[in-house]
């Protein structure tokens, strides 16, 4: 590497071979990264905890490891930005909450485990919305994420602090969770790679849950080959785990370096596009489903007819999991402990004070929706409905899967929105995940990437790629032809074109 | 499937007691129209749920999951309780736990 490589600009993928052949060292890399973050979070806020010494003493432990001999892990060395929704032992966790402000976990999450033993160097941890409820990161308790487009503007949530991060070149890789869309949406609105695996094909231990049936972790990055490479990491079977699924991971990354959609049969799914969606992204969709034609793909239209009510069925699924899972914050095993001196309260008193203090205004609303669609006289008419209708979609799903190896549809309706715009108007924030949905609910794989800027606003545009359970692969084939495709047509990655910070 | 509810004060009142959040006044009749709106919106569900469609609550259907029952290590009584707001003599210290009634 020469001294004016600015080693920020790298792929993990360049960065851990450089690492590798030794013409730069994970140290100096790391602290590239630190030196960014420095540089630029005061106005991006995608951390909320940077963590300079450990990543440092990780960074050189890789480096020793080399010296010594020893084979190096493919993304050995490289710097990454974890959400705060993860364990790591010692490292402060919030899940974006008042509630948890301060708790140092005592163990590591799964996926933080593999980060460490594959020499992956954990920066710090990203912001999101409070216990990942939200598109925006708005509802974060300690301020919002700015998007680096334009930082006025969302950077998509409850991921945003991860994929600002790695928009704004504070890292190359980043972990997400994606319940809804909180991979997929943010790395829409910020020109990145965002993949939610297929269910249970991530370890969900040391994940603070938020809907246990439809949270998922998964890999953001700049390149779709980044993606597979940490994927490739943090996917398998975990005993840890019962709903840890016990198959071999797909070859992601060999998916990922083959990219031909010569033969592939892609289905655009009717009902997540058209009205509703903003012009600009229908153009850019338009324009990258011709792209995917000319690549030789059997372009085919799909319907999904139950695909209209996937958004309601979500969010009574959702606030009843995360109403029961949200119920171990009461103030007596960790996190915070409020109005105990107030009176002689009782510890149900001091538990009610203790959440009122804790939780945002969002997690109230979604816990008291799941208390009141989980009540007597109402659960067969909402939450007995709703489980009904993600029946409903994964038959649409296996439907359409029998006429198309993947299904593509825009990721999100709108480009990134500004600060504030939605922020007191819960429906019109839940729409920003209408097309994202359907995945989670079904326990598909799902990848958003980026196809361009939309002409009205010059923000960027993401497609979303969705495939059957366990053929994450396909993902990646599709989604590295396409950006291959693309990457000739601009010249140049898309993040160039974003302002510099 | 109940109409489209309308949901008052008091209603949020109750879910807030039950969830165990101590709601401030001033803020019910807010939640009380937001509630109300999402629920109104939601309630489309019924609309395609039938009779004859089986529910799904997980994914992956996934049953007796099993794992190796081998000795691994395990928190201990420190870490446990390394956050805890209250702690005493090796335990989760709690504020009073029966009402005065």
């Amino acid at each position: 590497m020469t001294g004016s490589t600015d080693l920020t600009r790298l792929t993990a993928a360049e960065t851990a071979s450089a690492v590798a052949a030794g013409e730069v060292s994970a140290a100096e890399v790391a602290a590239a990264h630190l030196d960014r973050i420095a540089a630029v979070d005061d106005r991006v806020h995608a951390f909320l905890h940077v963590d300079a010494e450990g990543a440092l003493a990780a960074a050189k432990a890789v480096d020793a490891a080399r010296s010594s001999g020893e084979q190096l892990s493919p993304l050995a060395g490289v710097p990454l930005a974890l959400k705060d929704v993860l364990t790591q032992k010692g490292i402060p966790t919030t899940c974006g909450s008042r509630i948890l402000e301060g708790w140092r976990p005592p163990y590591d999450a799964t996926v933080t485990a593999r980060l460490k033993d594959a020499g992956v160097v954990i920066l710090g941890k990203t912001n999101m919305d409070e216990f990942a409820m939200g598109s925006s990161t708005e509802h974060s308790a300690y301020g919002a994420t700015h998007n680096p487009w334009d930082l006025d503007r969302i950077p998509g949530g409850s991921g945003g602090g991860s994929a600002a991060a790695i928009a704004a070149f504070e890292a190359p890789l980043a972990i997400g969770t994606d319940t809804g869309g909180s991979i997929r949406q943010p790395a829409a609105v910020t020109g990145t790679v965002g993949v939610k695996p297929t269910y249970g094909a991530v370890s969900r231990f040391g994940l603070v849950a938020l809907a246990s049936s439809l949270d998922q972790a998964g890999p953001c990055a700049r390149t779709v080959l980044d993606a597979a490479l940490l994927h490739s990491v943090i996917a398998g079977h975990d005993p840890l785990d019962s709903t840890s699924l016990d198959q071999p991971v797909p070859d992601v990354v060999g998916a990922a370096r083959r990219a031909d959609v010569k033969g592939l049969r892609i289905g655009v799914v009717k009902e997540l596009g058209g009205e509703g969606y903003q012009a600009g992204v229908r153009q850019r969709f338009d324009e990258a489903v011709a792209l995917l034609a000319d690549l030789g793909a059997e372009v085919v239209e799909v319907s999904a007819p139950h695909f209209p009510y996937a958004l309601a069925a979500y969010y009574l699924i959702l606030p009843s999991e995360c109403s029961s899972n949200l119920a171990k914050f009461d103030g007596i095993r960790f996190g915070l402990r409020v109005g105990e001196d107030d009176g002689d309260p009782s510890v149900e008193q001091v538990m009610a004070r203790t959440r009122a203090a804790g939780f945002g205004p969002e997690a109230t609303r979604r816990i008291m929706l799941g208390t009141y669609a989980l009540s007597a006289g109402y659960y067969d008419a909402y939450y007995g409905s709703a489980q009904k209708v993600r029946t409903l979609i994964q038959r649409d799903f296996a439907a359409a899967f029998e006429q198309a190896d993947v299904l593509i549809s825009p990721t999100a309706p709108t480009t990134a929105f500004k600060l504030g715009e939605k922020l007191d108007d819960p429906l019109a924030m839940y729409l920003n995940d209408v097309a994202t949905i359907p995945a989670n609910l079904a326990g598909i794989p799902g990848m958003s990437l980026p196809i361009g800027l939309a002409p009205e606003d010059g923000l960027p545009v993401g497609l979303q790629i969705m495939a059957p359970a366990m053929a994450d692969d396909r993902l990646y084939n599709a989604g590295a032809a396409l950006e291959g495709a693309l990457l000739d047509r601009w010249g140049h990655p898309i993040l160039e074109e974003a302002p510099a910070l | 499937m109940p109409d489209t509810p309308s949901i008052t004060r008091e209603d949020v009142a109750h879910l807030a007691r039950l969830a165990r959040i101590d709601l401030p006044p001033e803020s019910l009749d807010h939640y009380a129209e937001q509630l109300g709106v999402i629920l109104g919106s939601v309630a489309q569900v019924a609309e395609v749920a039938a009779e004859d469609v089986p529910a799904t609550s997980h994914p992956m259907p996934l049953v007796n999951v099993f794992r190796e029952d081998v000795v691994r290590p395990c928190l201990t009584n420190e870490e446990a309780l390394s956050g805890a707001p209250s702690v005493e003599s090796e335990r989760f210290r709690v504020p009073r736990i029966l009402d005065e009634e």
